[in-house]
C-alpha cells in the first residue's frame, strides 16, 4: 500500500483523470470532423481554390459547385454567348463567366429522391416486420425459437456483397433490376436481421403484464401491441430505424452494381461527376454535403433516443 | 359480482405439473386467498381464472357461465399486478380511464367513473399526475382503480403488496378489506404471507405443489389444518409435530407416545397400526411440573407479550409460547403437557390429517 495523504472517492474520477479524459474526447472529436470540414468548406470553393496546394482554409466563398452539381452546361463561343440575352439567375452567371451556358437540370435530384425513397422506405419497411417477428420472438412459444434467430443472425454474418452475383443474376430474371422495389427489397432484407435482434432485446424489457393488464380490461392481443407495446418500444424503434437508414442511405456497392437509368441513388451518382467534363471537386464536395443532410438532421431529431438505445437493458427504471 | 367455481383445474407446462385438479368455489362477495409458497401453482391457478393461461384439463365457472376457454377481454374480471401494470406512457387519469376506453364509454361518462374511482380509493389529486413519479402505494391504488373502474364480475390479486415495504403494506391490508366490503366484490388474491391472508381472506385455500391442501376460513386452516404441510405453514412458528408408532379405534381419546398416553379429540376413523405424528400448536403447549413430556429449556424468544421457548425433548426440540413474564434458565429441565382438544393427528406416509372430533375431515372444512 502507498501511502496516500489526499482523500479520494472510488466512485468520483479525480480532477486530473476528467481532464485528460476531456482532452481525448476533444481530440477525437475535431479528428473525426476534418473530413467532414474540408467536405463543405471545399463545396463552397472555386475550383481554382479547390486545387490550390497548400489547401486554403480562407477562400472567397462561392456557389460554383452547388451549381455545377445542379446542372449541366455546354461550353460555347464568346459570340454565341453574346448573341444570348441576360443571364437566367446566379448558376447562368457563374457558367457564362467560364464560356459556358445552363444546358439543363443535372440527374442529381432524382438521384437524391431515389435515394430517399429507397432509404426510408427500406428502413421502415425493415422496422416494421423486424417489430413484429421480435414481438413474436420475444412472447410467444415459437418452435425452434433459438435456431431461427440464429439464422437470421447468420445472415448478417458475410459481407452482403459476396452475394451480389447471384443477386443480381436473380434480379436481371425477375425484372428487379434497376427499380426502386428492388433496392427498398434488398436493403429491407439486410436490416430485417438487424431489426429483429436490436428490438428484441427492447421489447423483452417490457413486461408483459403491460399487455395482459390491456387484454384484461378488453383489448385484443393486436390492440394491446399497438397501444401498450409500441409506444413503451419508441426508443428501441428509433434507434433502430437509425441504424437501418444509415446502411440503407450511405449503400454503395449494390447500387452500382443494381441501379443505372431508372433507380440509381446518389452514393454511386457523386462519383460519375467527377468524369463530366474534368475533376470538379466543388461539385462533388456540394453533392456530398447535400447528400449528408438528411442523416444528419434524422439522426439529430430521434438523438435522444439513439443514446438511450445504445445503452439499453443497462440500467432498469 | 359473480360466483367463482374452480373444478379439477389442471395445467402442464411441458413436463412440469403446475396445477393438479385443483377445485374451490368463492362465492360471490366473498374474498378467497391463495396462499401457498413460490412455486405453488397459486399464480398459475389465478391466471387461469383471469384466462392468461389456458387449463390443460378443467373446468372454470364465472357466474354460472362455462369461460374455461374464453379470451381474457370476454371474461370481464380485473386484475391486479404484483407490479402494477400502470402504462408509463399515461397519466394517473388515462390509466384508469383505458379499460373503459376499450368499451366504448363516452368521454364524458368516462370522465365521472374515474373520478369516483379516484374518489373512493382517495387518489383524486393524482389525476393529472404521470405515473411514474408515483410513490408505492399510490401506484397500488391507481392500479385498484383501473380494476374498480369498470366494474367487473370480479377481481383477481397477484400479490398486489408484494412490492410495497412493510409500513405500507400494513397500511394496504386494511384498504383491501375495506375497499371488498364497501363493493362487496368477488375477490381472489393471490399470496405467499399468511398474515396477508390471515387479516382479509373469508376464506383461504392453501396450495402446495400444484395441490390445493385445504379450502377453509383462516380459523379452520389454522385450527383444524387438512393436511402436515397446511400445518407447517401456518403459524408462525409452526404447529410442533411428535413422530410416533401407533393405531387407532373409531372414538378412541388418546394415542400412546411410546409409553406415555396423550389425550386427543375423540377419533373419527380407525387407523392400523402405521407411523403417525402428533401435531401441537406452540401456544397450545403448557408448563407443568408433572407433563407427560420432558425436556430441557434450549433457549428462548422474546416478542414482547409472549415468548417463544424452546425444549429439546426425546421427541425432538418443541416450541411452546408462553407469557415473557416467566423466567426459563438455559438448561433448566421442565415438563410439558398439551391441550387435549386441539391436538391433531397426521398421517405421516399421506401426510393428511386423522378425522378427529376437532377436525370433521374434507380438505374442504
Amino acid at each position: 500500500m502507498s501511502a496516500s495523504n489526499a482523500a479520494h472517492s472510488i466512485i468520483e474520477p479525480s480532477t486530473g483523470a476528467r481532464r485528460f479524459a476531456g482532452l481525448l474526447v476533444i481530440l477525437y472529436a475535431i479528428i473525426t470532423m476534418v473530413p467532414l470540414a474540408w467536405i463543405v468548406l471545399t463545396s463552397f470553393k472555386s475550383p481554382d481554390d479547390a486545387i490550390s496546394y497548400p489547401p486554403k482554409v480562407v477562400f472567397k466563398p462561392s456557389l460554383e459547385g452547388y451549381c455545377n452539381v445542379f446542372t449541366t452546361r455546354s461550353r460555347q463561343t464568346q459570340e454565341f454567348i453574346q448573341t444570348l440575352g441576360s443571364p437566367q439567375g446566379l448558376c447562368d452567371n457563374i457558367a457564362r463567366s467560364r464560356n459556358m451556358v445552363v444546358a439543363g437540370p443535372s440527374n442529381y435530384v432524382p438521384r437524391f429522391i431515389n435515394s430517399l425513397i429507397i432509404a426510408f422506405g427500406s428502413t421502415a419497411l425493415a422496422v416494421a416486420l423486424g417489430t413484429l417477428s421480435a414481438y413474436g420472438f420475444s412472447r410467444f412459444r415459437v418452435p425452434l425459437k433459438d435456431d431461427l434467430l440464429f439464422f437470421i443472425l447468420s445472415t448478417r454474418m458475410m459481407p452482403p456483397i459476396a452475394v451480389a452475383i447471384p443477386i443480381y443474376l436473380m434480379y436481371r430474371t425477375v425484372g428487379l433490376s434497376d427499380t426502386r422495389v428492388g433496392m427498398i427489397l434488398l436493403y429491407t432484407s439486410v436490416n430485417v436481421s438487424l431489426a429483429v435482434w436490436l428490438l428484441k432485446g427492447f421489447i423483452d424489457e417490457i413486461p408483459r403484464e403491460y399487455e395482459e393488464a390491456a387484454m384484461i380490461d378488453g383489448y385484443t392481443r393486436f390492440q394491446a401491441f399497438v397501444k401498450v407495446v409500441l409506444p413503451q418500444a419508441t426508443t428501441g424503434i428509433a434507434a433502430t430505424a437509425i441504424f437501418c437508414l444509415i446502411f440503407a442511405w450511405n449503400e454503395y456497392a449494390f447500387a452500382v452494381l443494381l441501379t443505372s437509368g431508372n433507380a440509381q441513388t446518389a452514393p454511386p451518382f457523386i462519383p460519375i461527376i467527377i468524369g463530366e467534363g474534368g475533376q470538379d471537386w466543388p461539385a462533388v464536395a456540394a453533392g456530398t454535403t447535400i447528400f449528408l443532410v438528411p442523416i444528419v438532421v434524422f439522426t439529430v431529431l430521434l438523438r435522444k433516443h439513439l443514446l438511450r438505445g445504445i445503452t439499453f437493458g443497462a440500467v432498469r427504471k | 359480482m359473480a360466483q367463482i367455481r374452480v373444478e379439477a383445474l389442471d395445467k402442464s407446462f411441458g413436463t412440469f405439473h403446475a396445477v393438479k385438479a385443483a377445485s374451490f368455489t368463492v362465492e360471490d362477495g366473498q374474498f378467497l386467498c391463495l396462499l401457498g409458497p413460490s412455486g405453488c401453482g397459486k399464480t398459475t391457478t389465478l391466471r387461469m381464472i383471469a384466462g392468461l393461461e389456458l387449463p390443460t384439463a378443467g373446468t372454470i365457472w364465472l357466474g354460472g357461465e362455462d369461460v374455461t376457454m374464453n379470451r381474457a377481454s370476454a371474461r370481464d374480471i380485473a386484475f391486479v399486478f404484483q407490479l402494477f401494470a400502470l402504462y408509463p406512457h399515461m397519466n394517473v387519469r388515462r390509466n384508469i380511464g383505458f379499460p373503459l376506453k376499450c368499451e366504448g364509454v363516452g368521454a364524458a361518462e368516462r370522465d365521472r367513473r374515474v373520478v369516483e374511482a379516484a374518489r373512493i380509493l382517495r387518489i383524486s389529486h393524482l389525476l393529472g399526475r404521470s405515473v411514474s413519479g408515483l410513490a408505492g402505494g399510490d401506484r397500488q391504488r391507481v392500479a385498484l382503480g383501473r380494476a374498480i373502474v369498470r366494474k367487473p364480475k370480479c377481481f383477481l390479486m397477484d400479490e398486489p403488496l408484494g412490492a410495497l415495504d412493510t409500513e405500507m403494506r400494513e397500511a394496504m391490508i386494511h384498504e383491501l378489506r375495506a375497499l371488498h366490503d364497501r363493493l362487496g366484490a368477488t375477490t381472489v388474491y393471490v399470496t405467499h404471507d399468511q398474515l396477508e391472508a390471515m387479516a382479509m381472506a373469508d376464506i383461504i385455500a392453501v396450495m402446495n405443489n400444484g395441490v390445493v391442501e385445504q379450502v377453509a376460513s383462516p380459523r379452520d386452516v389454522y385450527d383444524r389444518p387438512a393436511s402436515l404441510f397446511v400445518a407447517d405453514f401456518i403459524g408462525s412458528p409452526p404447529m410442533n409435530f411428535l413422530p410416533f408408532f401407533g393405531s387407532l379405534q373409531t372414538g378412541a381419546q388418546a394415542v400412546w407416545l411410546g409409553e406415555r398416553e396423550v389425550a386427543i379429540p375423540a377419533a373419527r376413523e380407525a387407523l392400523a397400526e402405521s407411523d403417525l405424528v402428533l401435531g401441537v400448536r406452540p401456544e397450545h403447549v403448557r408448563f407443568s411440573d408433572r407433563g407427560m413430556v420432558r425436556g430441557e429449556v434450549y433457549g428462548s424468544e422474546y416478542l414482547g407479550t409472549t415468548q417463544i421457548v424452546t425444549v429439546t425433548t426425546h421427541y425432538g426440540a418443541l416450541k411452546a409460547r408462553s407469557p415473557s413474564s416467566i423466567y426459563f434458565r438455559t438448561g433448566e429441565s421442565v415438563g410439558l403437557d398439551f391441550r387435549p382438544d386441539t391436538l391433531s393427528v397426521f398421517d405421516k406416509a399421506s401426510g393428511r390429517a386423522i378425522r378427529t372430533a376437532l377436525y370433521e375431515g374434507g380438505a374442504h372444512g
